[in-house]
């Protein structure tokens, strides 16, 4: 009962944040309301007993991928009016067809995951005597998901040395 | 940023490390220093032409508020300087007090220099404990002279007072003292790998170029031109005096700051010699009662601690002031060499390199 | 339910305010401290020895005109002190000052709570920090504040991440996140983590240094720069804010670093009975003389050092502390595997 009570508030928050991301004038503002929605979303996480995975999204998500997405903003100092368009209505026409898009495939995934029976917890397959949100993700990290966790690690230093081939004048 | 336009940025006259009213006008590309435009005059007092309409011996009162860091050695160039024109003998009991009042605020100024050097690159300690040995010297003062910053401590032909009793017993008691406390300073400092990157490799300027830029005192020696007018052209009691002229190799920062770290010793050792061998006689030579040079014109310079302070002045032979007072100031000099210096540095540098050059503003724009 | 929300509500009160007594306190340590390696006295005009010179500066800074700037945000303005000061203080919702006590009848554990994820709840705590700095330089709406807290934020990144290589290697020595636990396994290896990981424990007190733009690596805050670096656009109250939440992440770090290296609340040797005569000194007094010594040698840095230059700051956190943090944490990986095969 609390639970629910708890995350709908957050929830709530969550969407309104979102939309506020969305529709807010001042670049700068939408971002800090990105960052608002990610420390809800942590919050969230908490709620669903994954203590571990709220502390990585505020530590990885909201305190160092918004930061550089602020970093951006702030410099590039966006002041000038989105230009004019021809058709100003395409925007909403096609925003409207984007939004029907995205919501036909979350009806979609829903009714597939409902017509799916119930699995059993992931942890449980590997019979490992551990316990606490962790030690599950780094075990389920290291084992059955490692390729995927180099390639990641592999994505981020290539986006580094880009990053720094772009920036610098002279090598 | 993504541009590459280059940012104008204004240091000063207002500044916690300019040391003084001194505007710097920065060009920077990114953190990195395009041209610097230095801008003087803040404190220009119209010394020079003041001079014009004062006597020969109100003019030693002007001197003093020049290089303010060290007032008696320009009372003491300007002095020699008349004394030259007027073909004055100055008893020998006389120069060496002279000379241990010029040693004694070179070991003043260099305590200052470390002190606000040290402060700007953040070793605030230093300030403290180099301020704490500048007031036994200032202490020094006072009891000979009565003032703590402006002298008026000499006479054209000699000084105004002898030195009080035991005042030469003091002198040696802060010899012994300041010994230790040079080492405190070097402690902190000279092996500081902190300081070691902020210094090394930072304002490097040859020998040539430091020479054809103008650049005297430690900026000079410093990058081992060894050019010392105690040595070159003796005055006062220098030429009685074994010392030696610290150099540097490198030209850099630190190789100012080791050079003024061992002079601080040399300063230490003369004042000793001269101290114990001060012999009796007249403080003061046989001077008409009114100062009248002859007419003609001279130049004389001293080392002051800032570099070679000298003094050209014009006589008419008719007149009770000079025809023209002109000064050559070291900061001035110096200080040219600040655009050369800072180009190519970041912006954290300029701060440093104002201090390694050891500019005083009063000295500058007189 | 009183166990539930009363105790845990006076335990956040007494932390709280304790902390902000501490941080206004730790003012006048530091001008004191400093002030007796320079050889003079410090502050000792307002009460015996200047012990109310807090009280004054607070009084000072309250009082004073609060100064926005024209075209500044206002939102941004007002809440970037906040936001800096806000994780400096929740941190201390899991730093153990001591373990259970028996307090008025009732077992008190002398923390506020114990997740399982402490340490790194504090680390994602810390990194939420940056966001006042940026916005503060942002918010003043003129280029030198901007300028210099970008490169405030910048430093405190890339600190950070050596940090929490750290961080990561006396998680492995103590195997586990919670900072209860570490304490503990402090009090069971019988070794305070210092000794066993004294790299680990070198490199955190450096990006300590780092991550509260302390000296000497106070350069984008430092006078002999162009600003007074972020913070130049505050005045009043707004700037104490800022004033007060350093000298709190100064705190918070010497918290972190003695329960983390220092053996938190233990007494020196807690195995050896013959020295149990020093269990007369409650634990959670341990806890604060330790977080004192850190405290004084971050004060007696600043005395002493001169200041990095920018560009040198960086260098030495990538390529000096990041390579080290990582080869520390590769050696701690091997020789637990030795240590716990054999």
């Amino acid at each position: 009962m609390a639970e629910a009570i708890v995350f709908y508030t957050l929830a709530a928050f969550i969407l309104g944040f979102a939309v506020l991301v969305v529709t807010t004038k001042d670049t700068v503002h939408s971002v800090l309301f990105l960052v608002l929605d990610f420390l809800f979303v942590a919050a969230l996480y908490v709620l669903l007993e994954a203590p571990f995975l709220a502390a990585i999204q505020v530590l990885v998500y909201a305190g160092g991928i918004v930061v550089l997405y602020l970093f951006v903003v702030m410099l590039v100092n966006l002041q000038r009016p989105p230009e004019a368009h021809e058709d100003p209505r395409r925007l909403t026409r096609v925003g409207f067809g984007l939004s029907m898009a995205v919501l036909a495939e979350l009806a979609a995934i829903a009714a597939y995951s409902a017509s799916i029976p119930a699995s059993p917890a992931i942890g449980s397959a590997a019979a490992l005597p551990v316990s606490g949100n962790t030690e599950e993700v780094g075990w389920m990290l290291y084992t059955s998901y490692l390729i995927p966790f180099e390639i990641a690690s592999m994505l981020l230093l290539v986006a580094m040395i880009g990053a720094i081939l772009l920036a610098k004048r002279e090598l | 940023m993504f541009d590459t336009n280059e940012l104008v940025i204004n240091m000063g006259p207002q500044h916690p490390s300019t040391h003084g009213v001194l505007r710097v006008v920065l060009r920077l590309d990114g953190e990195k220093v395009v041209d610097a435009d230095v801008v003087i005059g803040y404190l220009h007092r119209g010394i020079e032409k003041l001079s014009e309409n004062r006597s020969w011996t109100q003019i030693i009162l002007l001197t003093d508020r020049m290089d303010y860091v060290a007032a008696a050695t320009n009372n003491v160039g300007y002095c020699e300087t008349v004394e030259k024109l007027m073909s004055l003998e100055v008893p020998r009991r006389a120069r060496y007090v002279r000379t241990i009042l010029c040693e004694l605020q070179r070991i003043a100024s260099h305590c200052l220099w470390v002190g606000t050097h040290a402060m700007d690159i953040g070793a605030m300690t230093v300030f403290l404990y180099a301020f704490r040995e500048r007031e036994l010297i200032l202490d020094l003062f006072e009891e000979f002279c009565g003032a703590r910053l402006t002298y008026n401590s000499m006479r054209i032909g000699g000084l105004p007072l002898d030195i009080p009793p035991g005042w030469d017993k003091k002198v040696l008691e802060f010899c012994t003292i300041m010994s230790s406390k040079i080492d405190e300073y070097e402690e902190l400092l000279t092996h500081n790998r902190i300081w070691l990157e902020r210094t090394k490799g930072v304002g490097i300027i040859a020998g040539p170029e430091a020479l054809a830029l103008g650049l005297s005192g430690p900026p000079l020696r410093g990058s081992g031109v060894a050019r010392d007018v105690r040595k070159d052209e003796p005055y006062a009691a220098y030429d009685e005096m074994a010392f030696d002229v610290p150099l540097g190799t490198a030209g850099d920062t630190y190789d100012r700051y080791l050079v003024r770290m061992e002079e601080f010793r040399q300063s230490l050792r003369i004042i000793r010699q001269a101290t114990e061998g001060i012999p009796e006689g007249p403080i003061v030579g046989k001077v008409p009662r009114l100062i009248k040079p002859p007419a003609g014109e001279t130049y004389h310079a001293i080392e002051s601690p800032k570099g070679e302070l000298g003094y050209f002045i014009v006589s008419d032979g008719k007149s009770t002031n000079p025809y023209r007072f002109r000064v050559r100031p070291p900061s001035f000099c110096n200080l040219q060499g600040l655009r050369r210096l800072v180009k190519g540095h970041l912006v954290a540098d300029v701060v440093a390199l104002i201090g390694s050059l050891d500019v005083v503003l009063g000295e500058v724009d007189r | 339910m009183i166990d539930a929300l009363l105790i845990p509500t006076i335990k956040i009160l007494i932390v709280l305010n304790a902390t902000l007594v501490a941080v206004s306190y730790m003012v006048l340590l530091e001008r004191k401290v400093i002030a007796w390696a320079q050889s003079r006295l410090g502050p000792m005009r307002v009460g015996p020895y200047g012990i109310l010179q807090p009280i004054a500066d607070a009084l000072k800074l309250m009082i004073k005109e609060d100064i926005t700037p024209v075209r500044a945000d206002k939102w941004v303005f007002t809440a970037a002190p906040i936001i800096t000061m806000v994780p400096a203080l929740i941190v201390y919702a899991v730093i153990p000052f001591g373990p259970e006590v028996s307090l008025f009848g009732r077992q008190v554990t002398l923390y506020i709570t114990d997740i399982n994820v402490g340490l790194l709840y504090i680390v994602s705590v810390a990194s939420i920090g940056v966001y006042g700095l940026i916005l503060a330089g942002y918010a003043s709406n003129s280029k030198y504040p901007l300028l210099a807290s970008l490169r405030a934020s910048a430093q405190l990144i890339s600190y950070e991440v050596a940090v929490t290589l750290t961080l990561v290697s006396v998680i492995m020595v103590a195997g586990s996140l919670s900072m209860v636990s570490i304490v503990r396994a402090q009090e069971s290896q019988q070794v305070w983590f210092a000794f066993i990981q004294p790299v680990a424990f070198v490199i955190f007190f450096i990006g300590g240094l780092a991550e509260t733009n302390r000296a000497p690596f106070d350069l984008p805050e430092a006078e002999q720069e162009l600003t007074g670096g972020f913070h130049t656009e505050y005045s009043g109250m707004r700037f104490a804010l800022f004033f007060l939440a350093e000298y709190a992440n100064i705190i918070v770090v010497s918290s972190v670093a003695t329960t983390l290296f220092l053996g938190g609340w233990l007494r020196p040797f807690p195995s050896w009975e013959w020295l149990s005569f020093l269990d007369i000194i409650p634990s959670w007094m341990w806890f604060l003389l330790k977080s004192f010594a850190f405290l004084y040698v971050f004060v007696w840095v600043r005395a002493t050092f001169p200041r990095y230059r920018y560009d040198q700051l960086m260098r030495l956190g990538w390529k000096v502390l990041i390579p080290l943090a990582i080869l520390n944490l590769v050696v701690t990986g091997i020789v637990k595997v030795l240590v716990g095969a054999s």
